[in-house]
């Protein structure tokens, strides 16, 4: 059992352990390997972690009016709901809506609260304006008696919720949820309601746009595979030339050609398909066609690359064997073109999910994808919450879709080539 | 190496001769941004391109569409590139109010508030242009199903009936929810009483509603000729400008229908906390002198919003303005007040109500 001696550490010929020298020479690798890694790393980092990170934040974040009324979030801590509060919360909202006043600030607690209650911001402006008039109590009487609003129970809660810093009210309003007067969740009225319908849209819109550019792809990928390469090369070049060109510029072409006066309706008309020219432009199927037209090299490209990894003589062999043209194609070709259909597939309906040049362009007002939403909240109405919750909802949306595809498909099948 | 050293030296070298040409721009260069189109284009030769030439300070032109996010947030996170700006009347207000705009003081203008035309002479900023909201049609291209007849009152704008056809509208509430009252029977002389209520909202969108399967809504102004012009929409709403300037420069034969047009003020504004404060104001007081204001009616059919640049229009100019009394007759004012209060808050409710 101990005939196996403890060897001593071996000692190179300067006198430093093979096992440090090792160590060192592991370690030099290492910081080598992370050298390469890290501007990858950072850039990653800086331009995508960090703003997803800042996104999730703003989702929930809401500190405006925790900030712009110190004395009534504090007064209004210990308020149960049950009534209309008392005199020490009404001398806080008074003396808080007087700073903002002076402050300048009163319309951005208005804009908060309209986001909730419609109308409330020129209501709240003007019980600003009325604010720093007063001089001193009791407030709670002349408050309510200025505008009524004071003595609902329903601004209270609004109040209360919204001075808190983080809220899940964004969130709410993105799947058409709101708070009624008592606090309770409701969903919004038929009328009002708008994501969801947005958000299934968008879903339809890129699954249909998905299924067409794999119809129209797959056989001109399969086209592609087998021609000789001098005139496989010349089509591709045709594909890939459409590829290179902007999306804008892009966008804009169809513009043109879907125009009610544009070349296509021309055509229509004069060969006399169509008695009158149609609706093309502004309208669900223009945004298709747009969209397939610029997504069609994404899903073909990866198709075309894996096809032409699959060597012809499994098919010959498969028809050597005495399979039909068609049995050897779907049950010995097909099979082999799977990874690149998926890789296709999930890389045009990922970017279809974010679309909104072509959709503002070509559609209309019912054809707008969740990206517009989101842009008119950022660029528009400066409402990072709203802008930030929408953009949360999708990539969570995105994030589940991947998993069930990487159920159903499984990732380490897709391939590029 | 050698040749590696000496490229990276005049590399440096490009990069801090760059950095001294940006800060000397700095000082003699301002950001003036305005709504892009035929009227960017009036503003640039009335007053850019003189102004340059005068002094030598560059400007910088910039386009927007009206939206004051960017406005806040530039001001919000300190970073402003903005000096001066175009701005209707609601963001005008809207600015002071939420403090992003700077508060004009009219001796540095160097002209008297009352010489502005009434509604002109804002605290946060000073009229430019008196425009007008109208609509028109293509006469070289009447649509068979109208019968010869022609639109000439806001309600045939909203009868589908009898003037079929799509129709142009400004993606905004503004002007629409007036003219949907006026065309549903509301006095002009108490849209804004009537829009100032719920009922009032309602009946609006409610009238609005009947036209909105034929709408095709337009975000910049130049669209508005443009689907005029290639016949997407047989009438359209448009400011009063980009309509005639489309007849007077492209040969288009569009029609003006002036009835109910919503006269309106753009304001020159200065952001606030833009470091060149001091320029932005000597821009303002050069454009705002009624000689040089009087330049802009030649290129854009707007009218001047200072009394004593009037005198220096020509006559054949004067008619096509929306001041021109044979226009007036049937005009209204667009409630500053109402919009500066509720613009947000019905642009919200009209984003909801156009995507469904």
């Amino acid at each position: 059992m101990a005939n196996v001696a403890v060897a001593a550490p071996a000692i190179m010929v300067d006198g430093v352990p093979l096992k440090l020298k090792l160590q060192r020479a592991e370690r030099v690798r290492k910081l080598k390997a992370i050298g390469l890694v890290a501007p990858l790393f950072l850039f990653i980092l800086v331009s995508f972690a960090i703003p997803i990170g800042v996104m999730l934040f703003n989702s929930i974040y809401d500190p405006d009016l925790g900030r712009l009324m110190p004395r009534t979030a504090a007064a209004l801590s210990e308020w149960d709901g049950s009534a209309v509060p008392d005199e020490p919360v009404f001398e806080a909202l008074a003396l808080d809506l007087r700073d903002a006043q002076k402050a300048k600030q009163a319309a951005l607690i208005g804009r908060r609260l309209n986001y909730e209650v419609a109308g409330a911001r020129s209501k709240l402006i003007a019980s600003a304006k009325n604010a720093a008039k007063m001089e001193s109590g009791p407030y709670k009487e002349a408050v309510i008696e200025a505008d009524p609003m004071w003595g609902e129970i329903g601004t209270w809660n609004l109040l209360k919720r919204s001075t808190r810093k983080y809220t899940p009210f964004f969130f709410l309003s993105s799947l058409d949820f709101r708070y009624d007067a008592n606090n309770a969740i409701e969903t919004v009225p038929e009328g009002e309601a708008v994501y969801r319908d947005v958000f299934v849209r968008t879903l339809l819109v890129s699954t249909t746009v998905t299924l067409l550019t794999l119809v129209l792809g797959f056989p001109l990928a399969y086209l592609l595979a087998i021609l000789p390469a001098r005139t496989a090369n010349m089509l591709l070049i045709l594909v890939l030339m459409s590829f290179w060109t902007s999306l804008l510029v892009r966008t804009t072409a169809w513009f043109v050609l879907l125009q009610t006066n544009g070349p296509i309706n021309d055509f229509l008309f004069y060969t006399g398909i169509v008695g009158e020219r149609i609706q093309l432009i502004f309208t669900r199927f223009g945004t298709i066609t747009a969209m397939t037209h610029i997504q069609l090299p994404f899903t073909l490209l990866p198709i075309y690359s894996v096809m032409k990894g699959i060597s012809p003589s499994h098919v010959r062999a498969a028809r050597s064997l005495g399979a039909g043209p068609f049995y050897a194609f779907w049950r010995v070709y097909f099979p082999q073109t799977m990874p690149g259909i998926a890789a296709g597939c999930l890389l045009t309906f990922i970017l279809c999910l974010g679309y909104y040049i072509t959709p503002s362009l070509v559609g209309g007002p019912t054809d707008q994808l969740i990206s517009t939403y989101v842009a008119l909240f950022v660029s528009a109405q400066a409402n990072w919450g709203m802008g930030s919750a929408l953009g949360t909802i999708l990539l969570v949306a995105t994030l589940i879709l991947f998993f069930v595809y990487n159920r159903l498909v499984g990732v380490e099948r897709m391939r590029l080539n | 190496m050698q040749r590696r050293n000496v490229s990276l030296v005049l590399a440096g070298a490009a990069a801090l001769g760059l950095l001294a040409t940006n800060a000397a721009q700095a000082q003699d260069s301002i950001t003036v941004v305005s709504w892009g189109g035929a009227y960017s284009e009036s503003q640039r030769k009335a007053y850019h391109e003189p102004y340059m030439a005068e002094t030598g300070v560059k400007i910088i032109e910039e386009e927007y569409t009206g939206d004051i996010a960017k406005m806040r947030a530039m001001v919000e996170s300190g970073n402003v590139t903005w000096d001066v700006i175009d701005v209707d009347a609601s963001t005008a207000l809207a600015g002071c109010d939420q403090g992003f705009l700077e508060e004009i003081d009219y001796d540095r203008v160097g002209q008297p508030k009352d010489k502005f035309v009434v509604g002109g002479a804002l605290d946060c900023g000073v009229a430019t242009i008196v425009y007008a909201t109208v609509y028109g049609y293509d006469a070289g291209n009447l649509p068979a199903e109208w019968n010869g007849q022609v639109p000439t009152t806001v309600a045939d704008f909203f009868d589908l009936e009898k003037f079929p056809g799509k129709r142009g509208l400004y993606k905004k509430p503004f002007i629409n929810l007036e003219w949907a009252l006026i065309a549903d029977g509301v006095s002009r002389d108490d849209v804004y009483d009537v829009l100032r209520t719920e009922e009032g909202l309602d009946r609006a969108f409610a009238k609005l509603d009947t036209i909105k399967s034929s709408v095709v809504w337009w975000e910049a102004g130049a669209q508005a000729p443009e689907l005029l012009g290639n016949g997407e929409v047989v009438m359209t709403q448009a400011w009063n400008g980009r309509l005639y300037n489309a007849v007077k420069n492209e040969g288009k034969q569009f029609v003006i229908v002036w009835d109910n047009e919503a006269v309106d003020f753009d304001y020159w504004a200065i952001m606030k906390g833009t470091p060149k404060l001091d320029a932005a104001y000597a821009f303002l007081a050069y454009a705002s002198a009624p000689e040089n204001m009087a330049r802009q009616s030649q290129f854009i059919a707007y009218g001047p919003s200072h009394a004593d640049a009037i005198p220096h229009i020509p006559q054949d100019v004067l008619k096509d303005l929306p001041t021109a009394p044979e226009n007036m007759t049937t005009a209204f004012t667009v409630d500053a007040s109402f919009w500066g209060d509720n613009s947000e808050a019905l642009g919200e409710r009209f984003n909801a109500w156009l995507a469904q």
